[in-house]
This record gives structure tokens, C-alpha cells and sequence, in this order.
């Protein structure tokens, strides 16, 4: 029998439903993954407990003929998400020990979907990062490691680098993640799983830790395509709590999906073809474009002419929008404060900013007041919000002549750990394929479809119209039937 | 543009994070790095295109003007640092 850590979401979903396995057993066997696998550091919090409690419920629903879409599901909670009674950090020294009194839209929906949780899952600070390497809590370690035996610790991606080095792991069978400039898709590219972004507004970002909320979109990360529908429709939905949430019945995802593409058209953005791009990038990339082919697609040649503009006009929007959510750290209502002798309310909120803040998230808040600043306003945000009209321009007329796109998902494997981290600009390049969709707020997937040539996953990505998630998991889905993709990392933790 | 340790020294006095001359010595270069890198916006022609603020069309909701939430003072206070007396309490402001 397969080991139950082994299992996807649906296939635990089903057999507590068909009494292959009580809930319980599920809860169990993942519970003693996670305290199993301390050395990959995904974890601030493991809580065992919920995850057990969740299980019992959906064990006395099976006997009351009352399951739920998820009853004894586990899943993994990135610390971004409000949950109440339990510790959310965002991964900072600022928000250590903070306790909310109420849980994010989207956990609360997991949870009356009769999920369970089995911990709070490390990131990069406040969301900030691409290789989860400016957590106060630590490096996340991706399970996986390069076949030449040198055994360097290898960057599971950012931001949800907790959550994609657990499902890698089948330390839980899923996750939440969010995603602002690639935060889900890098990652879940890095450790070989799936990961969608949906339309922004989908998913509610009340109780998410604000980072940049012109851009931040939870949604689901999984072993495979359908996991992600699974959990997305879960995740989904309209609330009153969220200013910018689209109030829209959310698509029957799972139940619709199909890896036949007959009639799609598929466009292939040749500004994505980089100076510098890998070869083995450029030949996953030839792969997607003959899997999707043989699902019965056809392949246009599209231009999206902004795009080498994207990820400048990102680090102005993002950063200038942290410098605005990030004011609400002052010490005084919750979180840290750091109170010198003899200071001032002033020197109060300095000291604890101070303290509180690791250095990519300064470096961020002090990018963003710059440019926010009187007398550089204009030149930098309003430009930038200008080249962002562009940039959404770009794909809106791209979908005159296709349905969807494809592109790889990052430019690289993942990197080592300390690889990056020297320069921040060249940390920020690592976004470069995934920031342009979260500018035009498009739902977005990564799907592994390959190996380098050091063992290590590569994703491919599918970008799609506003609202068309369907359109962007049928696509994914077929990648996935198609590159037979059944690598997994050998547990050395 | 650019920026010297005085305009560091000031934004980061504009965003209350305290810095020590070291900090601020390293965050000179940085900055100036990415601000150099997202420059080159300046060559993209905007012309007559309007700020885009919302990705997704959609409008801002009314509601009915009625208390739907609240009565919650202690679950409020709970995390703060200091509270007393039913309040967020701070340094002194006024001597």
C-alpha cells in the first residue's frame, strides 16, 4: 500500500470517504512527517493538535454521512495568514509571539472545508524575498539536492519557500501560498511541484499580512494540478472584508477540468526569450511547446513589448506599497517595541523599526518612502504606474490572438543558499518571467515538466486571461499528463 | 538621481527606522544600485497613458451605514505591547 504521506489531497480526500483509511491515520502519519523533518526548517510552528482535531471531525462526518470538501485534509498554512490562537510572524522578529484574535478569510474557508493544519509554514520576511533566505526564523532548506554529491544547501525558492520544501518533502500533502511577484509560482518551479495564482481579487486578502496589496494573491500549492483546483475552490469567493475581492460565484474548477486543448490557442511572448537564458530553459520551454501540441493546442508567436520593463516597474509599485502597509508596525498596538531608556514616542517607533525589520524589508521600506517622496513622486511611482497600464496593455492585446501563454517559469534551477544573497538586484532578476502577471493581476501556474541536468526540477508556467483559472489548470493539467514528471527528492533529513 | 548618506539618513528618518552611520554608509551603494536599474523606465514613452491603479475593473461597494462589528475591546487590546486602563499606552508626548 502506498504510504499515506505519499497520498495527494484527493486521493486522502476519497479514501477517508470510502473508508480506505480514517482521518485520524492521515493526521497521524503527516504529523510525525513534520516532527520527522526539522532539518528543512519549513516549519515556525507545527500544530499537531489542529491537524488532529480536524481529523477526529472528519472521522465522526464520515460516520454521519456529513463530509466536507476537504474533511481530513491536512495542509500546510504559510505564517502570512492570520490564524486565531495560533502565532503569525510573516516570518519577523516584529511580529514574533503576535497571537491574532481572528483567522485570514481564506484559513477560515479552509478550515470550514474541514481542513486541518499541520503548522505555519516558513517565508521569506514579510513576504520579501526569492530564496527564503530573510526569514528572522531561519533558511527554509529545500529537500532537494544536486546529483554531483556536494550536497549544498539548495534555496527552495521564495517567498512560500516553507510551503514548497514541505510538499516537495510529503511533509504535508499541500499549502497555502501567496503570490506578488512570483512568490507561489518560483518556488513551487524550484521544488518541483504545482502552484496557481489566481486572478487578483479571487481570493480574499483580509488577515494576510499586507505587503504589497495592489499585487498580493493567495492560492493553493500541491503535488499536482488537480490539488490545486481542489483547494483553490476552497480558498475562493466573495468578502465583504476585502475592498478589492471580486464578488463572483467561483467555477466548479475540479469538476470541469480537462488536459484536452483542442481549439486553444497557446502564444509563446517572444520578448520572454532572454539574453542569457540557460539552454536547458530554452529546451523545457521547446518541451511545453510540443506537450501542449500534442494536447491538440496550436502555437502562436505573440509579443508582449513592455515586458523588459516589468521588473523595474515592480520594484518601484511593490516597494512603495510596503513602505505604506509596513507603517502600521509602530510599536504601539501589537508586535514588538523596543523602548530605550529615557526615549520618546519617536524614538520609540525608530528603535523598534529598527529592531524589528530584517535588512531586505528596510532596504524595501526605505526604496518605497524614496519614491513615494515629495518631488520624486511622479517621476517614480506615477511613470511606474504608467509603464504597469503598458504592461497589462501588452497581454490584453496578446489575447486577441491566443487563449493563453507559455513561458518557462524562472530563469534558472534553484540556487544555492548564500548563492544570491550578495546582491539584491540579482536576487530581484530571479523574478523576472513571473512579475509581469502579477502587474496585469492574471492567474498564473507553475507545473514541473523537467530536470536540469544537475537533478533538479524546472517548471514550466501558463498565464491566463482575467478570471480564466479553468483555462490556465486544463493547460497545466495537460503539461502534467504529457511530461510525465515523477521526480522526487530522496530524504536525507 | 541618485542618493548621498544625508538623503538615506533622511528617508530613513521619514520611515522611523533608526540607522547608525555603518548602516547607512553600506545602504548608500545599494540603493543607488536599484535606483540606477529602475531608471530605465524613464525611456519608456507614456505619453497620454493613464496610472493604472486597479488590475481587475471593478467598483467600490457601498454598504449600510450599521455598526457590524466591534464590542471586542479586550481582544484588541491583547496584543499590545502596553496596555492600561482600556487603552494603547505610549511614552509621555506632552511634558
Amino acid at each position: 500500500m502506498t504510504a499515506l504521506t505519499d497520498l495527494t489531497v484527493a486521493g486522502i480526500r476519497d479514501g477517508v470517504r470510502d473508508g480506505a483509511f480514517s482521518a485520524r491515520e492521515v493526521a497521524e502519519a503527516f504529523n510525525a512527517a513534520v516532527a520527522g523533518a526539522k532539518a528543512l526548517n519549513a516549519f515556525i510552528v507545527e500544530t499537531p493538535e489542529h491537524a488532529l482535531a480536524a481529523a477526529d471531525a472528519a472521522d465522526k462526518a464520515k460516520a454521519e454521512d456529513n463530509l466536507k470538501p476537504l474533511s481530513g485534509v491536512p495542509i500546510g498554512m504559510k505564517d502570512l495568514f492570520a490564524t486565531a490562537g495560533y502565532q503569525t510572524t510573516a516570518a519577523s522578529h516584529m511580529l514574533e509571539g503576535f497571537v491574532p484574535p481572528y483567522h485570514a478569510t481564506v484559513a477560515a474557508k479552509l478550515f470550514d472545508a474541514g481542513a486541518g493544519m499541520l503548522g505555519k509554514l516558513n517565508l521569506d520576511q514579510f513576504a520579501m524575498g526569492s530564496s527564503n533566505e530573510t526569514s528572522y526564523f531561519g533558511n527554509v532548506i529545500s529537500p532537494w539536492r544536486r546529483n554531483d554529491g556536494g550536497n549544498a544547501p539548495l534555496a527552495p525558492g521564495g517567498s512560500s519557500g516553507g510551503s514548497s520544501a514541505a510538499i516537495a518533502a510529503r511533509i504535508v500533502p499541500a499549502a497555502t501560498g501567496t503570490d506578488t511577484g512570483g512568490s507561489i509560482r518560483q518556488p513551487a518551479a524550484f521544488t518541483g511541484i504545482s502552484g496557481i495564482k489566481p486572478t487578483y481579487g479571487r481570493c480574499s486578502r483580509y488577515g494576510i499580512v499586507a505587503f504589497a496589496s495592489s499585487l498580493d494573491q493567495a492560492g493553493p500549492m500541491a503535488r499536482d494540478v488537480r490539488d490545486c483546483a481542489i483547494l483553490l475552490e476552497a480558498m475562493s469567493g466573495f468578502d465583504a472584508k476585502d475592498a478589492t475581492s471580486l464578488d463572483l460565484p467561483v467555477p466548479d474548477w475540479e469538476a470541469l477540468l480537462s488536459g484536452d486543448l483542442t481549439g486553444k490557442r497557446v502564444g509563446i511572448p517572444r520578448e520572454y526569450r532572454v539574453e542569457g537564458m540557460p539552454a536547458e530553459i530554452e529546451a523545457l520551454w521547446e518541451k511545453g511547446i510540443a506537450l501542449v501540441k500534442d494536447a491538440g493546442a496550436t502555437v502562436v508567436d505573440v509579443s508582449l513589448p513592455h515586458t523588459r520593463y516589468a521588473l523595474a516597474t515592480y520594484y518601484i509599485i511593490a516597494p512603495a506599497e510596503a513602505s505604506s502597509n509596513l507603517a502600521r508596525y509602530d510599536g504601539v498596538r501589537y508586535g514588538l517595541r523596543d523602548l530605550p531608556d529615557g526615549a520618546n514616542l519617536q524614538d520609540m517607533y525608530a528603535a523598534t523599526r529598527a529592531d524589528g525589520f530584517g535588512p531586505e524589508v528596510k532596504r524595501r521600506i526605505l526604496i518605497g518612502t524614496y519614491v513615494l517622496s515629495a518631488g520624486y513622486y511622479d517621476a517614480y511611482y506615477t511613470k511606474a504606474q504608467r509603464v504597469r497600464a503598458l504592461i497589462a496593455r501588452d497581454f490584453e492585446r496578446a489575447f486577441e490572438t491566443c487563449d493563453l501563454l507559455l513561458t518557462p517559469t524562472a530563469p534558472s534551477a534553484a540556487f544555492a543558499l548564500g548563492e544570491k544573497n550578495a546582491d539584491p538586484l540579482a536576487m530581484y532578476l530571479n523574478d523576472v518571467f513571473t512579475v509581469p502577471a502579477s502587474l496585469a493581476g492574471l492567474p498564473a501556474m507553475s507545473v514541473p515538466a523537467g530536470l536540469d541536468a544537475k537533478g533538479l526540477p524546472l517548471g514550466l508556467q501558463i498565464i491566463g486571461k482575467p478570471l480564466d483559472e479553468q483555462g490556465v489548470l486544463d493547460a497545466g493539467l495537460a503539461i502534467e499528463q504529457r511530461a510525465g514528471f515523477s521526480a522526487r527528492p530522496e530524504a536525507w533529513w | 538621481m541618485s542618493v548621498d548618506a544625508a538623503t538615506v539618513r533622511k528617508i530613513a528618518s521619514l520611515a522611523r527606522i533608526a540607522t547608525t552611520d555603518q548602516e547607512v554608509e553600506a545602504m548608500v551603494p545599494e540603493l543607488n544600485n536599484i535606483l540606477g536599474w529602475i531608471e530605465q523606465l524613464s525611456e519608456v514613452d507614456t505619453a497620454g497613458i493613464e496610472p493604472l491603479a486597479a488590475v481587475i475593473p471593478n467598483t467600490l461597494r457601498l454598504r449600510a451605514d450599521q455598526v457590524t462589528d466591534g464590542g471586542i475591546r479586550d481582544k484588541v487590546l491583547a496584543n499590545a505591547p502596553q496596555a492600561e486602563h482600556g487603552f494603547f499606552a505610549v511614552p509621555k508626548v506632552i511634558e
